[in-house]
């Protein structure tokens, strides 16, 4: 924001993501067309914990608990009730925004390391009760969404989501929809609290504003979007596991931001993709991706805090949003 | 066996868990206390201690108590050096910005354990008690290395306190985490100092797991639940005080494992887990007082 306002250009950059993610579609082999559907949905579970950790600068170390919301509120809802696929869709994510809501009810009681450490332990709750109720959950197995729950009915026309083409578009019309729901946030009068707050809390609340809730409308938001990623993936990978809901999902996705740029709306997409290309690439020689994503976030950390799309707005494009 | 007896069991394991968490979460403490930083690695200097504990009684082999008293003095010290070199290379380099240093060593958790799956590989592996002796209890037979356990992290945590109030370095630490602009100023090498901790805190977490690796085996996974224990122990003990630190390890220790004999271990952990949030959401300062400056 602080090379001026560009509307236009803002636009057509993000249209023009959109149009290469939509080529892709045709011209991509199977294998990458079916990773790319899944980077596209993970990239909104990234732009979900983007709202929280680059704008309003709050550190969730919990965030998987929100996709597996979303996850396990679609996925057990199938299984269990027989919804139907926006049923389940819309029910994990309002499972996701209430827990959300009242995560961040609790949770901003606390600021700083404490935030971080309280996120992380209601997570490690969650994951913990999805593991102890395995009678419903299918506890560290998880369950497999089985092929006929997963077409959507819409009228006359049916769309197997099963399909790598509908899949993929399904992914891609989610992940625009969340790129422009950030986008109007952050360009939005509650956005730039936001940043205000990031920036000092203390003056903002000076200035008049209701710096906490601001901040659980920031958690809400956040967490619903990580939902939504998290309901999209149980209907588009036909799976729900527990794996989802630990640490590690916790942290991937302040990686994706950490690598592709906090704070910037294309960011947490192309973090997603580096760090698949990068982990996709190395795993024809050696099996260990975890020592690949620890020396990455050190690197990070140490010589591009900003990341990619951050360290390019810093130097030369200071319109990007 | 009857409920009391059962009880007496579970209160005795109970104390062999506190034992070892109270120093795995005295060297957190540490690290936090003086240099206000989170070492999330923390459980993985742990397993490190373990997994080395392994590789030196291994290597040596003879008499298992000569492996063990070996590796009790080698795994901690390179698990120090490891921190150190840590310490150094990356976190003075941060500034110790609490943001990044939990990045950070977020990134140094997986590296760590990623070297001790490729090294070391995937199985669990157990170290030999340096002795075998059972002392038979009215009701059931006890190991009287779990014992040896509690005497030797008693005599460890008194060790560190006697370091820490009594002695130069001590007083130097103290300084450094009272104001480290201040201590500087007056002439303490501050950088040198917050090294130290952090390696001190490291070779604590080490030794503790020195100590359990006869009764439950090495495996690279096996930092996980220490850390979480370990932030558990600490914020309720509240942040930087020994005593709180101890009082809290058994009261988590004792709790968890009856907790533990009597209903699922999961439900256990989810409980304390839970507590423990919402402690720190509503008492920030901890259980026992001492507030985090």
């Amino acid at each position: 924001m602080s090379g001026g306002d560009k509307p236009a250009k803002v636009y057509a950059l993000h249209l023009a993501v959109l149009a290469v993610l939509f080529t892709l579609n045709f011209v991509l082999p199977a294998y990458y067309h079916g990773l790319m559907a899944r980077i596209m949905v993970l990239a909104v579970f990234a732009m979900g914990y983007n709202v929280l950790f680059g704008y309003a600068g709050l550190l969730s170390l919990g965030h998987a608990m929100f996709f597996a919301a979303g996850m396990y509120g679609t996925g057990l809802t199938i299984v269990h009730f027989g919804f139907s696929v926006p049923l389940a869709f819309v029910g994990g994510i309002a499972c996701g925004a209430v827990l959300a809501f009242v995560i961040g009810l609790l949770a901003l009681r606390t600021s700083g390391v404490a935030f971080m450490i309280v996120t992380m332990m209601f997570a490690q709750v969650f994951a913990l009760s999805l593991i102890y109720f395995a009678g419903w959950t299918g506890g560290d197995q998880g369950l497999v969404i089985p092929q006929p729950a997963r077409i959507l009915n819409l009228g006359a026309a049916a769309f197997d989501l099963t399909d790598p083409t509908v899949r993929y578009m399904t992914a891609l019309a989610l992940f625009a929809a969340a790129l422009f729901a950030t986008l109007a946030l952050v360009r939005s009068r509650h956005g730039r609290v936001l940043v205000a707050i990031r920036e000092n809390e203390e003056r903002t609340k000076m200035l008049g504003y209701d710096t906490f809730a601001n901040k659980l409308a920031a958690v809400t938001v956040s967490g619903t979007i990580s939902a939504a990623a998290g309901a999209a993936f149980a209907l588009l990978f036909g799976y729900v596991g527990a794996n989802f809901a630990g640490v590690q999902y916790s942290i991937l996705p302040l990686l994706w931001v950490l690598l592709g740029g906090a704070a910037t709306t294309l960011g947490p997409l192309l973090g997603t993709l580096v760090m698949y290309v990068v982990t996709d690439t190395a795993s024809s020689f050696t099996s260990a991706w975890l020592l690949i994503v620890g020396v990455v976030l050190i690197l990070l950390v140490l010589f591009f805090p900003k990341g990619i799309l951050g360290t390019l707005r810093a130097r030369w494009l200071g319109w990007l949003p | 066996m009857a409920f009391g007896p059962h009880l007496l069991l579970a209160v005795l394991e109970g104390l062999v868990t506190a034992a070892v968490l109270s120093l795995t979460a005295l060297g957190l403490s540490l690290v936090f206390g003086v240099m206000r930083i989170v070492n999330v690695a923390h459980g993985e200097f742990f397993m490190l201690g373990a997994v080395l504990a392994w590789a030196v009684a291994n290597a040596l082999g003879g008499h298992p108590a000569l492996g063990f008293v070996a590796a009790l003095v080698i795994a901690p010290l390179i698990v120090g050096a490891v921190a150190w070199l840590a310490e150094r290379l990356v976190l003075s380099r941060l500034g110790y910005n609490p943001e990044s240093t939990i990045v950070a060593t977020i990134g140094l958790l997986y590296i760590i354990q990623q070297l001790a799956l490729t090294f070391y590989g995937p199985e669990a592996r157990p170290v030999a008690p340096p002795f075998n002796v059972r002392l038979s209890l009215p009701w059931f037979g006890y190991s009287a290395y779990k014992l040896s356990i509690i005497a030797t992290a008693a005599l460890l945590l008194i060790a560190t306190w006697l370091v820490l109030t009594r002695t130069k370095i001590g007083l130097t630490m103290r300084a450094t985490q009272y104001d480290s602009e201040t201590a500087q100023a007056f002439g303490i090498p501050v950088g040198r100092v917050y090294a130290g901790v952090f390696a001190l805190g490291a070779m604590l977490a080490a030794l503790a797991a020195v100590l359990i690796v006869p009764i439950s085996q090495a495996h690279y996974l096996m930092g996980q639940d220490p850390l979480l224990l370990s932030f558990i122990v600490v914020i309720i003990g509240g942040l930087g005080s020994l005593r709180g630190t101890v009082v809290a390890a058994v009261l988590i220790g004792v709790s968890d494992g009856v907790v533990s004999m009597f209903f699922s271990p999961t439900l256990a952990k989810m409980i304390a887990t839970l507590a423990v949030a919402l402690v720190l959401v509503f008492r920030p300062q901890g259980l026992f007082g001492t507030t985090a400056r």
